[in-house]
């Protein structure tokens, strides 16, 4: 009896007619697709992408060298030279990020005690050859300039919980 | 001239169903397979001799790019490696975001196999079906840890940050009107726990489509059925861990056998496979989709309930807050220590392993006393399965390869390393 069940499933091609009933039923679906460049998936507050050096409001660059981020990166990524400037603070004369080095594991974020440096929700930058995907100290702070309001906002989002 | 009898044939290490960059040298008889020989070490990345070099936080990173469609299992086992030798208990909320992330990242491994698996012995339409689940859980990931992949997110006494509150939503566009952004994000109005306890009830479902489409597909039959059996009593002699173990009827699972975390309190069964072939291994992984997705909902049940601290209480292992390193002396001075010379960790050696996806994935640390490891050795399940690929393979077609190297879910990144 099972045997004969089975011919007749089998030859009636009873699997596949459900198996293609799903899929018809998918073709009829109201699609899911996110047409990329126009509309982009909704991002979390914690994303890490592009670095970028922030200012405080006065304009003044937030970074003080301690170079806390140079030490904790795992991938060696981070230069930074000092100095001290005409005024008597201690500032950088260089900062440079490696991007093609860097894992954006988000630890020089974390390390940071003046929230200096900073991952933006910047995803598709680019670069046609190896310089440009060095990031000097200029860079990133352009960087920082042009995305102040969202870094501000995703920090305060995230600031209860760390 | 003498008569040709076998010939070598390179497969891979760029053909795309070799899952990465395996590269095997096989030995035909016409279309039969006499020899399977595994090249490995495209992928070498030397992990385990980096870790030598950097403090122990410093190599989270590194161990999600192991097994890269499992970040945080990996993870797992090297934070649970740091926090044997430190012998330190993480506070029981951690201990269930953490088993939570597993399973998710475990129906997230076995989505992606299935969706490789299928397309490789011509089930399309499972590619594209796994991907749409695959992206809700990559939204979990990126809400928790703030990266759809490499997360970076459990740390040596806890994980880093609690779960966030709320859900990034989709934003009206020329495409999709308001009606249909508020419809995509109706699971997006509560809480990450909310999103993730929305997927859990829908998900079953989409794994009752997965079984309508394959289980009883007579071509998916066909391709799977008695190809690569494996008996119980070789899987054992071969080192299998994992749904493949399982899969060849030997129940064996550490979550089971071995609790960590809060597993033992977790209330799943574990599958057994039957005949040790390549549709039985299938069978079980469909399986463990259920088992996980149950598991997760007792833990969002959990978390829902009972809030409270993710990281252990000790600054001289984790930094304290930034409110108190703004504010406090000596909270800056457990900052700055942390951040550059880490913390030391008593000398000695341990050996932690957890229930990854593939098997049994392990960390042995062995600690001089200082602020990195002496040597770190890293056990990955797919070294040894690919290992028995030669004996699986012998006397099956050309074929049956792409179905066997499916069936291991093999990825390059573990076993080279």
């Amino acid at each position: 009896m099972k045997r004969a069940a089975h011919i007749v499933k089998s030859l009636f091609l009873q699997e596949l007619i459900k198996g293609l009933s799903v899929t018809g039923r998918h073709l009829f679906k109201k699609k899911i697709t996110v047409q990329y460049p126009d509309e982009k998936t909704p991002m979390s507050f914690r994303f890490r992408g592009l670095h970028a050096q922030r200012r405080y409001p006065n304009g003044e660059e937030r970074c003080i060298a301690c170079k806390l981020c140079e030490a904790v990166c795992p991938a060696l990524a981070i230069t930074i030279d000092s100095d001290v400037r005409d005024d008597g603070s201690r500032r950088t004369t260089r900062y440079d990020i490696d991007l093609s080095k860097c894992i954006f594991c988000g630890f020089c974020e974390e390390a940071c005690p003046v929230d200096a440096i900073v991952e933006t929700r910047i995803f598709e930058y680019h670069g046609e050859n190896r310089d440009d995907l060095y990031y000097t100290k200029d860079k990133l702070l352009a960087v920082g300039d042009k995305m102040e309001d969202s870094i501000a906002r995703d920090r305060k989002l995230d600031a209860p919980y760390r | 001239m003498s008569e040709l009898h076998s010939y070598t044939m390179n497969f891979g290490p760029q053909h795309p169903a070799a899952h990465g960059v395996l590269r095997l040298v096989l030995e035909m008889d016409g279309e039969v397979i006499k020899r399977a020989d595994p090249h490995i070490g495209l992928l070498h990345r030397a992990t385990e001799k980096l870790a030598e070099s950097k403090p122990y936080n410093q190599s989270i990173g590194y161990m999600d790019r192991l097994d890269y469609v499992s970040m945080m299992c990996n993870e797992h086992a090297y934070v649970m490696a740091i926090e044997k030798l430190l012998g330190i208990e993480v506070p029981l909320r951690a201990q269930y975001i953490r088993v939570m992330f597993d399973e998710i990242t475990r129906i997230l491994n076995h989505l992606l196999w299935l969706a490789g698996h299928g397309l490789d012995i011509g089930a399309m339409t499972m590619f594209l079906y796994c991907f749409r689940e695959r992206e809700d859980l990559m939204d979990a990931y990126e809400a928790v840890s703030g990266a759809r992949l490499h997360a970076t997110y459990y740390r040596p006494g806890g994980v880093y940050r609690d779960l966030p509150d709320r859900m990034p939503q989709y934003e009206t566009s020329k495409w999709h009107n308001q009606k249909d952004v508020d419809r995509l994000n109706e699971n997006r109005q509560g809480s990450l726990l909310d999103f993730i306890w929305d997927f859990t009830e829908r998900f079953p479902k989409h794994v009752d489509e997965y079984e309508t489409l394959l289980t009883d597909n007579r071509i998916w039959k066909q391709r799977t059925v008695g190809i690569g059996v494996v008996s119980p009593e070789r899987a054992k002699a071969l080192g299998f861990t994992g749904p493949m173990l399982r899969g060849s009827g030997v129940e064996w699972d550490l979550r089971k056998k071995q609790p960590y975390e809060v597993y033992d309190r977790m209330d799943f069964d574990i599958p057994v496979g039957s005949e040790g072939d390549t549709y039985d291994r299938y069978l079980v992984r469909i399986e463990e989709f259920r088992q996980s997705n149950r598991i997760i909902r007792q833990c969002v049940e959990w978390l829902r309930n009972n809030p409270g601290s993710v990281m252990v209480d000790d600054h001289k292992l984790v930094p304290p807050d930034r409110e108190a390193m703004k504010h406090d002396m000596e909270a800056l001075i457990h900052h700055f220590k942390l951040f550059t010379e880490g913390y030391c960790l008593p000398e000695g050696q341990a050996y932690s392993a957890v229930e990854h996806p593939k098997g049994e994935f392990g960390i042995y640390l062995v600690s001089d006393g200082a602020n990195k490891p002496y040597r770190l050795k890293i056990r990955a399940p797919g070294f040894v399965h690919l290992s028995a690929l030669d004996e699986m393979a012998r006397g099956h077609m050309l074929a049956d390869v792409v179905a066997l190297i499916g069936t291991q879910d093999i990825v390059f990144g573990e076993v080279d390393r």
